[in-house]
């Protein structure tokens, strides 16, 4: 008998405790962001997809080395370079991103020796079309340039 | 008698709206208080506070097909839903908001509301026997049981308050407790049953209008965990708009009676103004309570909701019951 | 007009949940056979999103493996790429630095902490509760930004790399993560009294699904499954691997074998995976994060490599068949929700069908995991 009630005494009492922590938690400020309206900037590291860093005279750094290339586990990444007549390095024509086979991961980044790509800060990504998720990240940089 | 038939349709009409009204914002009001418990800003969009979210809403699935699935008992697929929000309106026509609106007073006003209240689980298990979907089927199965075992209590208190005030009027229970706050049902230490048992009654009251309002922590048969979305499932478009509105009017109508009977209706605390204003006061703060432990608890299972109802609220309200018929004998 | 549902009293009927159920958390399916709310029977489905990590394994060579392992089980992707690394310096004798093992093993408990905030969060919303799921994600989100400034992503981190780590943490991760475990340590006893304490969490978990220490022993269950069991096994403290045996702490185990039993072992494992990341913070060595001698070119020689690491989710082991090529010969993945999973088919027999999913959200189901 005494075992009855005093279940009954303790399940109130720890329901109107559970309550008090939700009545508490009413009145705090709200912690979510409301993201179409306002957006984070993200942070220094933030791996988004790659770009091509530019020299200082505005031609990639890249030199077609394709090291990235062979670095990429899921194989989106395909470049093509030539040899200019009278140059001695190759420079760069094409440069495809195949964005919706890469996961991310920043083989590429790491594998380049030449400071040629970066990642970058965008997020923002959503299409309904598969063909705006492959990157020609050369006309990227022109555009950027511009 | 033309005169009293427009009075009985301007009444019904005027429930109609309160009740739609009432439900339409009740869902903006839950999804706001949701969100503030869990510390998001919920709906802020449409309209100022976002309060043109359910017309909206209201928009979008009544713009919906409503799709019948294959192999359904039509004519009990369409019926549930109306009959879901039928009884709710109905209620509301006896309901006592004051001294002067109220539609139509009867002097067996509960008699009447709980009548109807008993309808409630039958559009469930209509929906979900003629829904032909196994989820459906077994929320609806324990939507009667639960309708059954906390039909029970509810009653047996209610009884309790009745024999205190000794009518089955509403506006006359009302009456009883205007005097002042200790009067009211909820602590009658003034009055004539000095009943101090009567705070636990109020609570089994409130315990029960959760349960037969289908609401957390009682909501088995709409378990989303388990039973998908329970016996509106297969409903989509108005179907399932007409469900989610009888929900709230029903609730509407569980916090109104509890108002009248434990809390004095429209009278105020001190004495004061008794108005409508009080007695909106005491409903929207009660609701408010209900979205509160809605947001707050788990659910329960469904036995330990029958045992809940037959092992604990069924033995203590009708201990309370004799307890108030002694008191009241006694003085 | 059409014939409703028709039922004998003992006969059963085939009820379908899944693959888009809400109580799966995934694209599992069970069929179970039921008499009214009982369970007669179920068997579980599963292969929706197997995404062949094993064979892939297989082809790719070991870098390009890295990420595959944080994409297995995407709530605590770091335990995952820490057996992997293990396994592949094992393999290659690659030497790591201090530093670097003692940042491992502070992203790892991190990442298990997160991990079970998440799993709290969707268990008490199986059980019907969804505002703790609301307040676990707030201190999920602070491990999450706290981790993504120092790898660069949120989920599948792709941070540990052979022989070390991607990028050094900085002193804003420290200072961050020392002001994180007060913080945890107050949500904790938030969580115990909102959730811990409630009755109606208490009669809907205690004495619910009990399973006895030879089931579990005869699934190979691990992870809190097994330790809510009475079997005091955890790979950190079983077989010691990394710096783990530099760590004082605990492994809870309950001996009730219920529901109840494996809630509490988390919410323990949670309080130690801070204890240890207090003094990981404590212990942290100076110097570099990667090896000075690396080899270029990872090509294990042949032979049979074996590594168990405990992840969130339990002990995941991690086979390597190395033939001394550039890709391995074989790569077996033990993925430990597999195991626990297969307990649910057998255990859930005879109990009710809200009874049955709250036991599933016990086990703590990723299903990708299990899938692979």
């Amino acid at each position: 008998m005494v075992a009855y009630f005093s279940e009954i005494y303790n399940g109130l009492i720890s329901l109107f405790i559970g309550m008090g922590i939700t009545f508490k938690e009413f009145f705090k400020p709200t912690v979510t962001v409301s993201y179409p309206y306002e957006t984070l900037t993200m942070c220094e590291r933030y791996r988004g997809h790659i770009e091509l860093i530019e020299n200082e005279d505005g031609n990639p750094n890249c030199i077609v080395c394709g090291l990235c290339q062979r670095a990429c586990p899921s194989g989106c990444i395909s470049l093509a370079g030539e040899k200019p007549e009278g140059e001695k390095k190759k420079v760069l024509t094409k440069y495809i991103l195949d964005f919706t086979r890469c996961s991310l991961c920043g083989s590429c980044v790491e594998s380049c020796n030449f400071n040629a790509i970066e990642y970058s800060k965008e997020y923002n990504l959503a299409s309904t079309r598969k063909e705006d998720f492959i990157f020609d990240l050369l006309a990227r940089l022109e555009d950027r340039n511009k | 008698m033309s005169l009293t038939l427009l009075n009985v349709i301007v009444a019904v009409v005027i429930a109609i709206a309160f009740a739609a009204a009432n439900a339409a914002y009740l869902v903006w009001a839950e999804r706001r208080g949701a969100a503030r418990i869990q510390r998001r800003p919920g709906p802020n969009i449409n309209g100022p506070f976002g309060l043109l979210q359910p017309p909206l809403d209201g928009i979008k699935l009544m713009a919906k097909q409503l799709l019948i699935p294959g192999g359904a008992d039509k004519v009990l697929f369409i019926a549930a839903p109306v009959l879901a929000m039928f009884p709710a309106i109905m209620s509301f026509v006896t309901i006592p908001f004051s001294d002067s609106i109220v539609a139509k007073n009867m002097n067996v006003g509960i008699l009447m509301i709980f009548a109807f209240a008993s309808m409630g689980g039958m559009s469930l298990l209509f929906a979900g026997w003629s829904s032909r979907n196994k989820y459906a089927m077994m929320s609806s199965v324990r939507a009667v049981s639960q309708a059954v075992a906390y039909e029970i209590p509810m009653l047996i208190t209610t009884i309790t308050v009745v024999m205190i005030a000794g009518s089955m009027d509403l506006m006359e229970i009302v009456h009883q407790q205007s005097a002042s706050i200790l009067h009211w049902n909820i602590f009658p230490l003034l009055g004539n049953s000095h009943n101090i048992l009567m705070p636990f009654s109020f609570l089994i009251f409130f315990t029960c209008t959760l349960a037969e309002t289908n609401r957390a922590p009682f909501d088995l048969g709409e378990a989303e965990s388990e039973l998908v979305a329970g016996f509106h499932t297969e409903y989509g478009s108005m179907g399932f708009g007409l469900f989610f509105m009888g929900e709230y009017a029903n609730i509407v109508i569980g916090s109104c009676m509890t108002v009248i009977l434990f809390l004095g209706g429209w009278s105020c605390p001190f004495g004061l103004f008794p108005g409508v204003w009080w007695f909106l006061l005491k409903l929207y703060l009660l609701i408010a309570t209900f979205i509160w432990i809605r947001w707050t608890f788990p659910r329960t299972t469904i036995y330990g909701l029958l045992n809940l109802s037959w092992k604990i609220l069924i033995p203590l309200s009708l201990f309370n019951l004799l307890f108030t018929a002694g008191l009241i004998k006694v003085f | 007009m059409s014939s409703p549902i028709q039922l004998q009293p003992d006969e059963t009927f085939i009820l379908n949940v899944g693959p888009q159920h809400p109580a799966t958390h995934g694209v599992l399916r069970v069929k179970m056979e039921m008499n009214g709310e009982y369970i007669v029977d179920a068997e579980t489905v599963i292969g929706y999103i197997h995404r062949m990590h094993e064979k892939m394994g297989e082809v790719k060579t070991y870098p390009q493996y890295l990420m595959n392992l944080s994409r297995m089980d995407y709530l605590g992707a770091m335990g995952y790429s820490h057996g992997h690394v293990l396994v592949v310096e094992k393999a290659a004798g690659i030497e790591v630095p201090e530093r670097a093992e003692y940042i491992r093993a502070i992203m790892v408990e991190l990442n298990r902490v997160a991990s079970h905030l998440f799993w709290f969060g969707a268990f008490v919303m199986d059980l019907g509760g969804f505002s703790p799921l609301m307040y676990a994600l707030q201190d999920r989100e602070y491990i999450l930004d706290m981790m993504e400034a120092v790898t660069g992503s949120r989920l599948t981190y792709c941070y540990f790399r052979f022989g070390g780590l991607y990028n050094d943490i900085d002193d804003d991760f420290i200072s961050a993560a020392r002001r994180f475990i007060p913080r945890m340590r107050k949500s904790l006893k938030k969580y115990h009294k909102l959730v811990t304490g409630n009755i109606i969490f208490h009669k809907r978990l205690e004495g619910i699904a009990p399973l006895t220490k030879e089931m579990c022993r005869k699934y190979g269950a691990s992870s809190a499954v097994a330790r809510g069991s009475g079997i005091n096994f955890d790979v950190r403290k079983n077989e010691p691997y990394s710096v783990y045996p530099e760590f004082d702490f605990d492994v809870p185990v309950y001996h009730e074998c219920d529901s109840l039993a494996r809630y509490n072992v988390r919410m323990e494992e949670m309080e130690q995976s801070l204890r240890i990341i207090e003094q990981g913070l404590d212990k942290l060595p100076d110097g570099p994060i990667m090896p000075k001698k690396k080899p270029k070119l990872i090509k294990p020689p042949a032979g049979d490599y074996y590594q168990a690491v405990e992840t969130a989710r339990g002990s995941f082991g991690i086979r390597l068949v190395s033939d001394g090529t550039k890709t391995p010969y074989r790569l077996k993945l033990r993925s430990p929700t597999y195991s626990n999973m297969h307990l649910f088919d057998e255990a859930c027999r005879g109990m009710m069908i809200m009874d049955a999913l709250a036991f599933m959200g016990s086990l703590d189901l990723v299903i990708p995991e299990i899938d692979r």
